[in-house]
């Protein structure tokens, strides 16, 4: 039997300790240290006048009280703009500790560090902080209309310009025998997770080494800006990302201002320091995503063909921009999503606003750039009457026309150059699942029962797996286990399970041998991060390449103790052996104990392997040159460009002209991350990522008042889907290889929370009769709309007379 | 400006009794300190999360006397003398000394029903103690597959697998009648 478990469901072996509650999440750490709390400001837009700690000076259990005064070196500097780009001309951000100005509720002032939570709670509401209140900015038209500015030095509230553009739109507009222009918004969710953020910091005096436990999504650069703020050598920092109770995007913006000053205050003190984040801190102090304001043109012919596309997106970026310009940057280059656009044009400016940072949220900016061009695709159907399936595949990138070049730059620098796909496959399968094509009838059973229905689509390209690289090591232990770490970190993808899929299949090892770490710098230290679904395609193929590093060498090591040809020899279920030839075999652990030269025998095994257990050939080293001891490769995967995975969503939805409740009724998904590694989890994270999107589409926004106070910032109001709101998912698969990585694989994390809102807001579209051009919507904002007289209806609804009942 | 908060700290300190997972404890705590934390900080049972400390998202859910409750909305001293379940306390010891789980946490196992496994702890005692409650021998209705799986947030799965692994518990367990 070969070992094959590429490919396979197999049952993940992370759950084993995830359902006994023998998780390790981060405040599982530190039982009994000192916990950290934070003043935190309670206004948009202020200076901060004095800090009066006195009052908590006399709580019994205060350790100790920070204040941005108490910032040196570094760590008073402002934090870093993670991501550079020439386009961001005026990067700002905050300070670990706000110094004397504050640009969003929720920044942090003051830090208290108790003997536990309660104490540290008590210490932070008795001190006074006393602020200028200064006038507010909120969303993006607010922004733009700069009738009150974020940072004095901003006069326009713009951070960044970005452009790029294939061609003279202009002239293509002017030609193009029909224009449509129109003008439609985006609103912010977050991420979400269900474990906030979080940080544990022990420092060992006499050694003089800090340890550190983040929820973060990349621990390795965590480690990195810990030791450049604290002035600390690299090699005294480990970080360590723990089991993570999910993280979507938002834990892989760091150094957050707790993951600085919970270190600092732990080396200050001499003693172990916990913070963990609350739910109301998460809202008010982590990130969002998703705000855009979009005024798109688009020229087309007869047929419905693009000839020419201009979009002009207005992003809100919240208070700083630390992690660059990353998000608008993927909406303009992946708006153009599976569809050729002849010429393009995009201008994204995105602006400051006194709200939460806005960072990535899964889908990253994918989710817009698919609400722009399919509502697009939309328009251009219902302006020409024709359908709405058909319209897209006219437009369609064919299969034969890979690589696709979109002469496009993506987030990574590297050109959009799509590696593979089907996308008319999609389509087809998409039509077929939903029943597309039955939208009629199901359309009159709905308004037997009194109900209105509609059936929307939407197609995306996602680029996953950016470099620059990951990597990976593998270890056969003398006891014949295979121990496998790669620096990136784990929420809850089941990394330890397919990491150990893929190990086992190349090494040819049955998988129960295989341990593997992620997220530990102790481990790896070199590792970018998890984020825009690159680990499987990123770290896959770098342990895949580590695997193969590691059998090569010991079926050398075998050829040469078996006198065999290496080209004979194979490895299966841990038995190295000639091909066909029963009994001519060697376990790989032998292999692993011989591959070390010893002179002391510490156990049996290692007997094998000392200076008078064999011949030996006393005409050669014991370790040959350019060889090392030790059955054990380390190997790197850094891609050329990007893979681009792919899908279509379609939604059918039914809405009550009662109530105007929007029920989801069916949702079908076809998907294309290429070779799938187990797809058991590839269908888990598109059932996620539907939810998000249903949730994103129908329930989520942050409402900011114009104080730029969160109104919603609790469960209670913030409406994530329970059970109740999410669709049965019908997913269909298409595995187009990518020809760029050895495993042809692509990304597959993001890819069900990028159509939700585009796909619902044309079946919505369809069901009324009414243009959908402010996403989410909830039922009293369409109630609002049906009773609107100058709301714009479909050309769809008019020729067809809709029955949208509406009430008198 | 803020203002500042005048209020005693509330350090007065009970003894609380309490049965846990079957085993008798005992921990004094603040008055103020709620079941989460008794759990979590003065027992080390940490397999009960917290999401919200609102009550909302049921991460936290333990059972007390057998019901689902939501921990960080109770105080510690309000479990005086009853019967705490956590999610540690679900599977049972076999005789030979080794664990044998419950159906509903082989079931989310089987049926991919987690991924981060944070909100799970909380899915498995509401599952656990509801699954336990009915007729074993009736088929398992879509809703009351709904109800128990109704209460709680769940981020990464969207719920389709925590649906399925209810289903499937119940069928194991009316087939182990």
């Amino acid at each position: 039997m070969t070992t094959k478990l590429f490919g396979e469901p197999v049952r993940r072996r992370e759950d084993a300790r995830l359902i006994v509650g023998k998780g390790r999440y981060l405040d599982d750490i530190g039982a009994g240290v000192l916990a950290a709390a934070f003043v935190r400001s309670p206004h948009a837009h202020a200076r901060i006048l004095g800090v009066d700690a006195e009052a908590a000076l006399d709580v019994e259990g205060l350790v100790a009280i920070y204040t941005y005064e108490d910032l040196t070196g570094p760590m008073a500097e402002p934090l870093p703009v993670l991501i550079p780009h020439p386009q961001l001309h005026a990067p700002r951000t905050g300070y670990p500790l706000a110094n004397g100005m504050v640009n969003h509720v929720g920044e942090p002032v003051v830090m208290v560090v108790a003997t536990d939570r309660y104490v540290a709670e008590d210490a932070a509401e008795r001190i006074v902080v006393t602020y200028e209140e200064l006038p507010v900015v909120v969303g993006v038209d607010a922004a733009r209309e700069a009738r009150a500015v974020v940072h004095e030095d901003i006069p326009d509230n713009v951070a960044a310009r970005h452009h790029q553009e294939t061609g003279d739109v202009e002239p293509a507009l002017a030609a193009a025998p029909h224009t449509l222009s129109f003008t439609q918004y985006i609103e912010r969710s977050a991420c979400t997770p269900l474990e906030g953020k979080g940080v544990h910091a022990r420092w060992d005096a006499d050694d003089e080494s800090l340890r550190v436990h983040s929820s973060t999504q990349a621990s390795t650069s965590v480690r990195a800006a810990i030791a450049a703020k604290l002035e600390l050598s690299l090699d005294r920092v480990e970080v360590i990302a723990p089991d993570v109770g999910g993280g979507f995007g938002v834990k892989i913006v760091h150094p957050w201002p707790e993951e600085l000053l919970v270190p600092m205050a732990a080396i200050k003190l001499g003693r172990e320091v916990k913070w963990a984040e609350d739910r109301r801190e998460h809202f008010v102090s982590s990130a969002h995503e998703r705000q855009q304001r979009q005024e798109i043109t688009v020229g087309y012919d007869d047929d419905g063909r693009i000839t020419a596309l201009d979009v002009h997106v207005w992003h809100d970026n919240g208070a700083y921009t630390p992690y660059g310009i990353i998000v608008p940057i993927v909406t303009a280059t992946q708006l153009v999503g599976p569809y050729v656009v002849p010429v393009y044009r995009v201008v994204v400016e995105s602006v400051y606003t006194n709200t939460v940072i806005v960072t990535p949220y899964r889908g990253a900016g994918r989710p817009q750039g698919c609400y722009a061009m399919e509502r697009t695709m939309d328009r251009v159907a219902d302006a020409l009457g024709l359908d709405r399936a058909e319209v897209r595949r006219r437009n369609l990138i064919t299969p034969d026309q890979f690589p696709y070049d979109h002469h496009l730059t993506f987030q990574d620098g590297r050109p959009v150059i799509y590696d593979s796909g089907d996308y008319p496959g999609l389509l087809d399968k998409l039509v077929a699942l939903v029943g597309w094509d039955e939208a009629a009838a199901l359309r009159a059973d709905a308004q037997a029962r009194g109900k209105l229905l509609g059936v929307g689509m939407a197609l995306y390209v996602e680029g996953t797996g950016p470099g620059p690289y990951e990597g990976g090591h593998v270890q056969v232990l003398g006891s014949g286990k295979v121990l496998v770490s790669t620096g990136l970190t784990s929420q809850g993808q089941g990394h330890e399970t397919v990491f150990a899929q893929i190990v086992a299949s190349e090494l040819g090892v049955p998988m129960d041998d295989v341990e593997v770490h992620t997220g530990d710098t102790r481990r790896f230290g070199y590792a970018v991060g998890t984020f825009a679904s690159r680990a499987a395609v990123m770290s896959g193929n770098a342990v895949a390449l580590a695997a193969r590093g590691v059998r090569e060498k010991a079926i050398r090591i075998a050829a040469e103790v078996l006198e065999a040809n290496p080209e004979d020899m194979e490895i299966d279920e841990g038995l190295v052996q000639v091909k066909g030839t029963p009994g001519a075999s060697i376990p790989l652990r032998t292999v692993a104990v011989l591959s070390n030269p010893l002179r002391y025998a510490f156990d049996e095994a290692a007997k094998q392997a000392t200076q008078f257990a064999g011949p030996g050939d006393d005409s050669k080293p014991p370790v040959a040159p350019g060889d090392a001891p030790g059955l054990e490769h380390r190997d790197y995967y850094s891609p050329i460009r990007s893979t681009f995975a792919s899908g279509a969503h379609a939604a059918v939805v039914e809405i009550d002209p009662q109530t105007w409740e929007i029920d989801v009724v069916r949702y079908a998904v076809v998907h294309d991350c290429g070779n799938v590694v187990n797809p058991m989890i590839v269908e888990g994270q598109v059932h996620g990522g539907v939810a998000q999107g249903v949730g994103g589409a129908l329930y989520e926004r942050m409402a900011y008042d114009a104080d730029g106070q969160l109104q919603n910032a609790s469960f209670m109001d913030f409406l994530m889907p329970y059970a109740s709101e999410v669709p049965d998912v019908v997913i269909d698969h298409q595995e187009t290889p990518s020809p760029l990585n050895p495993l042809g694989i692509k990304g597959a994390g993001e890819a069900g929370v990028i159509p939700g809102t585009a796909a619902i807001a044309s079946a919505i579209e369809d069901a009324t009769g009414r243009r959908i051009a402010s996403m989410p919507i909830s039922p009293t904002e369409l109630y609002d709309l049906m009773r609107d007289e100058t709301a714009e209806r479909t050309a769809a609804s008019r020729q067809t007379s809709l029955q949208t009942g509406v009430p008198a | 400006m803020t203002t500042p908060v005048d209020r005693p700290q509330t350090d007065t300190e009970r003894t609380v009794t309490v049965t846990v997972n079957g085993v008798p404890r005992e921990a004094t705590v603040p008055v103020r300190r709620v079941l989460s934390d008794l759990l979590r900080d003065d027992l080390g049972l940490t397999g009960t999360h917290v999401g919200c400390a609102h009550g909302v998202c049921g991460s936290c859910t333990v059972l007390v006397d057998g019901d689902p409750v939501r921990s960080c909305l109770v105080l510690a001293v309000q479990v005086e003398g009853a019967e705490v379940t956590t999610v540690e306390g679900l599977a049972r010891e076999d005789h030979r000394g080794g664990q044998v789980l419950h159906p509903v946490q082989e079931a989310f196992r089987e049926c991919h029903a987690l991924q981060c496994g944070f909100c799970t702890p909380g899915f498995l005692v509401t599952i656990a103690a509801g699954l336990e409650a009915r007729d074993r021998s009736a088929e398992i209705t879509e809703e009351e597959v709904d109800e128990l799986v109704g209460g709680n947030l769940c981020r990464c799965t969207g719920y389709a697998n925590i649906k399925k692994a209810v289903r499937h518990a119940a069928t194991t367990m009316r087939d182990a009648r």
